[in-house]
């Protein structure tokens, strides 16, 4: 994805390659994703907060479920891996169990992280397991064709809620931050900076840290609900944002046509999961702790150090 | 590769099934395991997470299977060797990353302690009710490898052998135990660590920009088809996925990718078959009638057997400590010479299926079923042994 | 030899039947498999315990006609006392199993291993009184074998007291074998002699 379209005519601007690009798979552009759709615009954030980090993209390791945001790990010019749906947050688990040194991203959508695998995030919320989770959350089930979803706001117009959603959704922001997420955070794919900040924020910082991206579904959400194309949603974006750091998390319900709550809502200090682990297994067995990651820590704990700036 | 000292305890030991699962797994290198309890095979994580600080490595009890089963496999992509234990709920449960585990060809090892179902069914009582679910169960066509061992002895020997062959060839490996043998304590000897051979991870040599993640030896003549292996965070920038994908790792929605992965997956069990299978045989050349078994119920067989022997009946015993892939090649070399196959299985007649089409009608083939809850008695598979010697040759089932 | 301890959870019956199953394939060279049963409760609840020994390999896991039962509780000794076969052996915890009627041909030995417990400082030992009792009246293991594996299965700070109790319960025994009507509640002791060479499989 070169930014000259002819190599062989003579440059008449300096031709600058898009940042994000050495963080993509460009050998399997073009994306599934529709226009207007907002997942590549957080995939944009997303490269661009690793820039801002200077962390080292070998160490970071991109997990996803299933779904339309489920396809950013495949994506990603990263260790990156597309596992089963609902899953990603137990995968990942895993992989950050085994090597505490990766810098360990899941990224998926609101019905792979919030539904499916609903009962994984609050496990790994309360574990406070360092993960860093995007939720792209577009209000419904895209890849499958627009059904309703856990997210699907009151009246809305889905496949399987045709005369509209009559469930009350979840409220991510609430759930994680009661289950023990040290870090939670909501923006629009309107606001890619504020994005970007909160991403780069979770890269730097240890604990089980979640994002929730609202964002547009076009084709399917935005259509059925007469919302307009993608441009329409982002200025509805505009208009509705109420940008509430802090705010109480209570509040944070999503409607049709209402205030959409965002901000940076939690951030705290908990010991995470392999702090909580490592500390208590040696205070327990003393000398006779075999420390699993005696060579990685090292390693990890350099890499901290220099992103702590962050 | 030699097992690591530091993780085998060496000596004599009075131990049961699920505990002697778990020195096996310690031994042959597992450094990570997730479980969710379930009886009758929480024993092998307890004693897990107890022995698992002082060697060096990580046990986390997940919130349910389905994690249990993915949390090994994100472990197995960071470069430990995994496992899980569970039980015929669980199993259910654990399905769909089975699968996954096929499909992106991760080294991981599944122990089944089976006790009786449906459903909830047994908790604590056997059965062997879950054979064709180990062979079946999750959707799509995928291979598999699963072991049956008879005792603690061999649950300790055989969940090495489960670990080296999802090492070897890049699989799910299934350790097939059930209740009786799971809760079973007897003698187990572990022998010296140098004396216990380790398979080690198929790392790719080759440097990032050479490296295909499912490239295999495939036009070569004997060469693998099991794909090198890189791990995460080391630079190679790998993508994994669950859908059909190309040597690169990538989604690739054709049916020739899909023709030319799946053959792929199936061919490199089935070429080494003869390596992966294997069998205990006794007087199985000059009987009249074999005996064919696997687990807790292959030893209750061989009381029946000895039973059968003093009344005169020349009985043999074929155990297939290996169930799957089936020892389809020796069956069949059987079935051309003996009276009538006896095959008792602690469930209505599973692996049974299997004999029968291989058998194809040219012997009989008498099945021993049984609900579970308990073993057979003798009596019941004497009573088998007895029909099937009295089967006039030639006439077939 | 077909074995079946059982009494109630609590009682230490598992960990008896684990240390007789240690002494004799360990300790003696004897094969020996232990298996037990599990109710959903966690104390309190009937609990058993058998023990297959041999000199050859053992295949049926478990006790179909028992050589010896020890029943520790009054509901074991009713279940299981019709189990054991003519010529077998009933050892039973006397302050806690009322017998009307011992089984045809079987030998009944009683002890109050519980009170000889509490006696020595600890109920817990219990089984291990029994445990000795039951040694010395069936054979099954050596004293020596059984010794090793009391000891290596207690923690350290109890090795005294489960030595003591095992010496008391093997005492009992032996009194009992030299004197059947010492105080004890018996029935006609066949062939207890031979007894000590039966380790082997049972027909």
């Amino acid at each position: 994805m070169s930014a000259s379209l002819n190599p062989a005519a003579p440059a008449a601007f300096p031709i600058c390659e898009n940042p994000a690009e050495q963080f993509l798979r460009s050998d399997r552009m073009p994306s599934i994703w529709c226009p207007g759709c907002g997942i590549g615009t957080t995939v944009n954030c997303f490269a661009r907060a690793l820039i801002k980090t200077g962390i080292d993209p070998k160490k970071v390791v991109i997990v996803s479920g299933i779904g339309c945001t489920g396809r950013v790990a495949g994506y990603m010019h990263l260790d990156s891996f597309h596992t089963t749906h609902g899953r990603a947050i137990p995968f990942a688990t895993g992989l950050k169990l085994a090597n505490p040194g990766l810098t360990v991203v899941v990224y998926s959508g609101d019905g792979d992280l919030a539904s499916i695998g609903g009962n994984h995030l609050i496990h790994a919320a309360r574990r406070n397991i360092d993960l860093k989770v995007v939720c792209v959350n577009n209000l419904t089930y895209s890849m499958t064709g627009g059904q309703a979803a856990a997210t699907t706001p009151r009246d809305a117009i889905t496949a399987t809620s045709p005369y509209g959603a009559y469930e009350p959704p979840l409220n991510l922001p609430h759930l994680v931050a009661a289950a023990g997420a040290s870090y939670v955070s909501r923006w629009t794919t309107y606001h890619v900076v504020q994005t970007m900040k909160a991403m780069e924020r979770m890269l730097t910082r240890r604990g089980f840290s979640f994002l929730e991206v609202i964002s547009p579904c076009p084709t399917l959400f935005q259509r059925r609900n007469r919302l307009g194309d993608g441009l329409d949603t982002m200025k509805s974006y505009k208009e509705l944002g109420a940008t509430r750091h802090n705010a109480n998390l209570a509040d944070l319900d999503m409607t049709m046509g209402g205030e959409i709550v965002i901000g940076n809502f939690v951030e705290r200090d908990r010991p995470d999961y392999l702090e909580a682990m490592q500390a208590h297994l040696r205070a327990q067995l003393q000398e006779q702790y075999v420390d699993p990651y005696e060579h990685a820590e090292a390693e990890s704990a350099l890499e901290l150090g220099e992103l702590s700036c962050g | 590769m030699q097992a690591d000292p530091r993780a085998v305890l060496t000596g004599v030991h009075f131990l049961n099934g699920d505990q002697a699962c778990c020195e096996g797994a310690l031994a042959a290198g597992a450094r990570f395991a997730a479980g969710y309890p379930i009886t009758p095979s929480t024993e092998i994580v307890e004693r897990f997470s107890k022995r698992i600080p002082l060697v060096g490595g990580v046990f986390i009890q997940m919130e349910d299977e389905l994690a249990a089963s993915i949390a090994i496999q994100g472990a197995a992509w960071a470069g430990k060797k995994v496992f899980t234990v569970t039980s015929g709920p669980g199993f259910s449960l654990m399905m769909e990353h089975i699968g996954f585990a096929a499909m992106t060809e991760t080294p991981c090892v599944f122990v089944n302690v089976q006790r009786g179902g449906p459903s909830t069914g047994l908790p604590t009582l056997p059965a062997q009710g879950d054979m064709m679910q180990a062979r079946f169960g999750s959707h799509g066509d995928y291979p598999c490898i699963a072991l049956s061992p008879d005792s603690p002895q061999e649950c300790f020997r055989l969940m090495i052998r489960a670990m080296n062959l999802a090492e070897e060839f890049r699989t799910p490996v299934f350790l097939m135990m059930d209740e009786v043998v799971g809760h079973m304590t007897e003698r187990v000897e572990i022998p010296a660590a140098e004396s216990i051979e380790v398979t080690p991870r198929r790392l790719t040599e080759k440097a990032p920009e050479d490296y295909l993640p499912y490239e295999t030896e495939t036009s070569k003549i004997g060469g693998s088809l099991t794909p090198e292996m890189a791990i995460a965070g080391e630079g190679y920038k790998f993508h994994v996925t669950g859908l059909t994908h190309d040597e690169r790792g990538y989604p690739s929605m054709t049916p020739e990718t899909q023709h030319k992965l799946i053959h792929r997956l199936f061919a490199k069990i089935d070429t080494a078959k003869d390596r992966i299978i294997e069998l205990e045989e006794d007087h199985t050349e000059e009987a009249e009638v074999v005996v064919i078994s696997y687990g807790i119920t292959m030893r209750v067989a061989e009381r029946a057997i000895q039973m059968a022997r003093t009344e005169g009946i020349a009985t043999g015993k074929l155990r297939l400590i290996t169930v799957w892939p089936l020892a389809e090649e020796r069956i069949r070399e059987l079935a051309g010479r003996v009276k009538a196959f006896v095959v008792p299985e602690l469930n209505m007649g599973q692996v049974v299926l299997e004999v029968e089409r291989v058998t194809g009608g040219r012997t009989r083939v008498i099945r021993v079923p049984h609900a579970g809850g308990t073993v057979h008695k003798p009596e019941q598979i004497l009573e088998a042994i007895r029909r099937g010697a009295m089967t006039v040759q030639g006439a077939g089932a | 030899m077909e074995i079946r301890i059982a009494g109630f959870g609590g009682q230490g019956v598992i960990l008896a039947t684990q240390i007789l199953g240690r002494a004799a394939a360990i300790h003696d060279g004897l094969h020996a498999t232990m298996t037990q049963s599990f109710g959903p409760e966690a104390r309190g609840g009937a609990c058993s315990a058998q023990l297959i020994v041999s000199d050859e390999p053992v295949l049926y896991p478990y006790v179909t006609r028992a050589d010896v039962l020890v029943a520790m509780s009054q509901e074991a000794c009713t279940k299981f006392s019709p189990e054991v076969k003519p010529g077998g052996i009933l050892i039973v915890e006397q302050d806690l199993v009322r017998m009307q009627q011992p089984p045809d041909g079987v030998s009944v030995f009683c002890l109050p291993a519980t009170r000889m417990a509490e006696e020595l400082g600890k109920r817990v030992v219990q089984n291990i009184v029994m445990l000795g009792f039951a040694t010395a009246i069936t054979g099954v293991v050596g004293e020596e074998a059984l010794e090793n594996a009391v000891l290596s299965a207690v923690p350290g700070h109890l090795a005294d007291l489960n030595r003591k109790a095992l010496a008391a319960g093997l005492e009992a025994g032996r009194t009992c074998l030299r004197n059947p009507s010492s105080g004890m509640e018996t029935g006609a002791i066949p062939g207890l002699a031979a007894g000590v060479a039966s380790a082997r499989a049972p027909a």
